[in-house]
């Protein structure tokens, strides 16, 4: 298995999932950052990605049921992973570290 | 609605089948979500759009499938089968194959010279690297309520017009056509021929200068700009950049030297000179700038990227709309011509000059069609006898199905087997093209200019796409016909399989190709009977030894005293044009109504012409005056029906002598004249004209002369030889232009022999095809009803009863096609092609006929050669196994 650290990217495909909860499959998580990101987010890419942390272990996937819309196709739902939930933690963990080293003085007064 | 929208299926299938089956149903279904909402937000059409952009973009490493190797490598064993057994196969029947290779290499041949042919066509003007924003202003005129067609060229002002007014132009050229002189550096001529033009010229086209700049070497009077070659013959490997070249007394000034121009371009010009020259020299000419002043001028205009055509053409229109007010009589409107449509497109008046490239489409659906019917004929043959050699192969292919070959298998075995055949066809054909190529390109002067045939990258790899197609043609039938039958019915008894059931349809497939056969044979045969006719026509005068020498500005009477130094010249004329070839000259003619004028047409002759060419006079007599200048003519020999026109002494010649009408033409405006002589009509246009009013009028000293020379001579090169000395004696600069007046004629008509010799050729193509597909069926039937024939031989069945029951079939089918093909081919030349020539002799029955007779000899040939070989054979020789 290739290096498991988070892009950025992947870090907020990551976090969508977790958020959309049951709800988590590649339309749904595109939509919903394209909602919050507010830039145009292409399916492929988010496809691409979703595959990635499959395989490095972030995420697991199963088929839905089939349903009239899609062309009577399954969904494929997306659900974090313990792994996948700590490299979050991580993540945000670094970043917290990160910002309380900046004293808030010196913010201000930029 | 909504529901009817689905997105594009093969999309779909792309997918599915690049896709790793386990991301397959969620992709899809992704594509298919995406899809359902944009076609609610953005329609159908774009939804589908991004539907198959979405499709192809998802082909990434993920998501594409690993190729299975077992398969591909099962795949490759069976390729490798397929060819080897395939190869068997063609080795065992060896007549089979070669019939089938060389039929089809035959017709492949034909249909690489069509391939080479449409994509030289399809090359021109290529090299432009603008081409495709380039357009030429197309002029449609109507004149005095006529409408005169449209015409490839316009006038100057339209150039200026567009230029100044209409915006979203980048560039305007403006090429003025007809600039042809002697160019003299020192004491070097050189005739060159071009256009005047100005810098746009080289901004719109990829004419690429190697010397001079290209801004500002148009822009002075009298600069001149030469192509590389030009240059080299004027002033040899010295600069030619800033010297200077004497055009007709005044000094030019060399500006720039460009490339030459490729072949395939539909300009030709060796020399561009600045169009202020030609503004300079017609000064004086006031309808040299005006609006309907559009013979002679072409305008090429570059528009911008992503411009709106309909916005260009609405402001032609005003411009036209505006312009058209200022004169009465002529209607104009102008359009765009993208520069790829000139070559092959719609037939236009002065495209480019008379001799620029040009092919109406029609002419190439024609071509096409008639390859067509040959590549197919050989195709029909393949499938033909495939299917009927069919029960030999059925226990092969019954034993591969039993052993597990599945449809798609058997069905490439099929078509591997005609791939094979339709390469070795393209081998052999190649080397066929080779060989006709220069055949083709020879036939007439107008394909040299018009084609090379050179191999290129993309010619190669289309004859190999061809190839290909031929043997997909071939073999479908046969593939299919074979991976359809089932093991069981296969294997069992032979007799039994439907194979019979096509009969009907190989029988169809037989009369077809006879049908086509016969319409191309029958063809040639009537086309070539009337092209003969034509060559022979009684034009109402006598063209026989007679040399017209074009004088080319030369005045003619120093030559005329030198000819008459040669014995073998017995006697000369002078004559403005030669008539009967499709030149033309004329002026309108009034009577003693005023109001009523028509066009005759003329020639300027001397007063040897008419006893030279043996025309008869009815009434009257030959030139008296000898005037020096057209204003001193007065007087005119016409035709019987210039009387009838004008109704002149009503139906009696001798009364219309003396009679004066008046006469205008470009050098003279109601000049009176008087008529001296009535002859007898002729045909001064070619054949396919009708006979109008004619007149001839003194040739004076300031007409363009040709030299009419009867010659007797029994060496007629070593007489030509002397002439031409004599010539070059005269002239320098020009080489000597003479033409016998019956080459002249066959020339005029060279397009037909062209025409006849492309469909002989394809005639003499299809009869061996479809001879060599009889012969194979021949070969087949009786091969398979050897028993049959030996049981009836036996029975008492004589040889000639045997002959006459195996061809009785053939000559049913050859009667059909005969029956239907020479009604075909008599009322298509009968209400269709000769109804445009109004003096054709009749079709006759024997060139009717003619084809017939010999389609039917060599088909009797081989059934009879044959069915005696059958009829002759030993019943125990042929029983004995049984």
């Amino acid at each position: 298995m290739k290096g498991t650290n988070l892009g950025e990217f992947e870090e907020l495909v990551l976090l969508t999932v977790a958020a959309l909860l049951e709800e988590a499959y590649s339309v749904a998580v595109c939509d919903e950052l394209s909602e919050h990101t507010g830039r145009s987010v292409k399916l492929g890419v988010v496809h691409a990605v979703l595959n990635r942390l499959e395989e490095k272990g972030f995420v697991k996937s199963e088929l839905g049921e089939a349903t009239k819309t899609r062309g009577g196709k399954r969904k494929r739902f997306y659900q974090l992973t313990s792994a996948g939930r700590s490299a979050l933690v991580q993540a945000k963990a670094m970043r917290d570290q990160l910002w309380d080293k900046i004293p808030s003085l010196t913010w201000n007064k930029a | 609605m909504e529901e009817q929208h689905h997105p594009p299926a093969w999309a779909e299938q792309f997918v599915e089948w690049y896709c790793k089956p386990e991301l397959v149903e969620d992709l899809t279904g992704d594509l298919n979500e995406f899809f359902e909402r944009n076609l609610k937000t953005i329609g159908p059409r774009r939804a589908k759009l991004i539907y198959v952009i979405d499709a192809i973009k998802f082909f990434r490493p993920y998501t594409v499938r690993k190729p299975e190797f077992a398969n591909l490598f099962i795949n490759w064993i069976m390729i490798g089968s397929y060819f080897k057994t395939s190869g068997r196969g063609l080795m065992r029947n060896k007549l089979f194959s070669s019939i089938n290779i060389a039929g089809l290499a035959i017709s492949m041949s034909v249909g690489l010279l069509l391939i080479s042919f449409l994509l030289d066509l399809r090359s021109y003007d290529r090299f432009n690297k603008n081409g495709e924003r380039i357009y030429r202003i197309t002029n449609d005129a109507t004149i005095k309520g006529e409408q005169n067609g449209k015409f490839g060229t316009t006038s100057i002002k339209t150039g200026r017009l567009i230029d100044e007014k209409v915006t979203g132009v980048e560039e305007v050229a403006i090429m003025r056509e007809g600039f042809s002189q002697d160019a003299q550096v020192g004491d070097h001529f050189l005739p060159l021929k071009g256009f005047w033009a100005e810098s746009p010229v080289f901004k719109i086209f990829t004419f690429p200068m190697l010397e001079g700049n290209p801004e500002t070497a148009l822009r002075e009077p009298y600069s001149v700009v030469l192509t590389e070659t030009a240059a080299k013959k004027l002033f040899g490997d010295g600069a030619a950049v800033g010297k200077a070249v004497k055009f007709d007394s005044i000094d030019y000034q060399v500006t720039g030297i460009m490339k030459d121009i490729p072949f395939f371009s539909h300009i030709h010009f060796e020399a561009l000179v600045s169009l202020s020259t030609a503004e300079q020299l017609n000064k004086a000419d006031q309808d040299f700038q005006k609006w309907t002043n559009m013979w002679s001028n072409y305008v090429y205009v570059l528009l911008p990227q992503n411009v709106e055509i309909s916005s260009i053409e609405s402001q032609l229109r005003s411009i036209a709309n505006e312009e058209n007010k200022t004169d009465a009589n002529t209607k104009i409107q102008l359009e765009l011509l993208p520069l790829y449509n000139i070559v092959v497109g719609e037939n236009l008046n002065r495209s480019m000059g008379s001799a620029g490239p040009h092919l109406p489409p029609v002419v190439l659906w024609i071509l096409g069609g008639l390859a067509l019917v040959v590549i197919l004929s050989a195709c029909f043959n393949y499938t033909n006898l495939s299917i009927a050699r069919g029960t030999r192969r059925f226990k092969e292919v019954g034993l591969r199905k039993a052993i597990g070959a599945g449809n798609s298998q058997i069905k490439w075995q099929f078509l591997t087997e005609a791939f094979i055949i339709s390469f070795a066809a393209l081998f052999l054909s190649f080397f066929l093209f080779l060989f006709l190529r220069p055949q083709l390109i020879n036939l007439a002067p107008e394909l040299q200019r018009l084609v090379k045939l050179d191999l290129t990258p993309a010619m190669v790899i289309a004859f190999l796409v061809f190839s290909v197609a031929v043997g997909v043609i071939a073999g479908f039938m046969p593939a299919v016909f074979f991976s359809k039958t089932s093991a069981i019915t296969a294997l069992r008894n032979v007799s039994s399989v439907k194979v019979f059931k096509h009969i009907t349809l190989r029988r169809a497939l037989a009369v077809v190709q006879y049908t086509f056969t016969l319409i191309f044979i029958t063809t040639t045969a009537i086309g070539y009977a009337q092209y003969k006719n034509i060559l022979a026509f009684d034009l109402g005068f006598n063209t026989e030894n007679v040399l017209n020498i074009d004088m080319q500005g030369n005045k003619p009477d120093a030559f005329l005293r030198e000819l008459s130094e040669i014995p073998e010249v017995t006697a000369t004329s002078r004559s403005m044009i030669v008539t009967s070839v499709g030149n033309a000259w004329g002026g309108n003619v009034k009577y003693k109504d005023s109001q009523d004028s028509a066009l005759v047409l003329t020639n300027q002759v001397d007063e040897n012409y008419l006893s030279l060419h043996g025309y008869k006079l009815l009434a009257g007599g030959n030139f008296v005056t000898h005037p020096a200048t057209p204003d001193g003519v007065h007087e005119m020999i016409v035709n019987q029906q210039f009387l009838k026109r004008f109704n002149i002494g009503a139906g009696d010649p001798e009364k219309a002598i003396g009679e004066e009408i008046s006469f205008s033409n470009f050098t003279v405006s109601r000049q009176k004249m008087k008529i001296v002589g009535v002859m007898q009509d002729f045909h001064y246009g070619k054949v396919d004209n009708v006979v109008g009013p004619v007149a001839f009028v003194p040739w004076t000293q300031a007409d363009r002369a040709i030299i009419n020379a009867k010659i007797q001579s029994k060496d007629v090169p070593a007489t030509l030889a002397k002439i031409q000395s004599v010539w070059k004696k005269l002239d320098r600069t020009h080489p000597f232009q003479a033409e016998f007046y019956d080459k002249a004629i066959e020339d005029a008509y060279s397009e037909y022999s062209a025409m006849i010799k492309i469909i002989g050729f394809l005639s003499v193509i299809a009869i061996s095809i479809a001879s060599m597909g009889l012969f194979g069926m021949v070969v087949f039937t009786t091969e398979t009803r050897l028993k049959e024939i030996g049981i009836r031989k036996v029975m008492g069945a004589t040889s000639g009863n045997l002959i006459y029951l195996l061809s009785r079939g053939f000559l049913l089918l050859l009667s059909i096609s005969a029956l239907i093909a020479l009604p075909v081919t008599y009322l298509f030349f009968e209400k269709y092609i000769l109804t445009s020539f109004p003096y054709h002799t009749p079709v006759q029955i024997i060139e009717t006929i003619a084809g017939l007779l010999v389609v039917l000899m060599i088909a009797f040939l081989m059934i009879g050669s044959q069915t005696m070989k059958a009829a002759g054979s030993n019943p125990v020789e042929v029983l004995r196994g049984e």
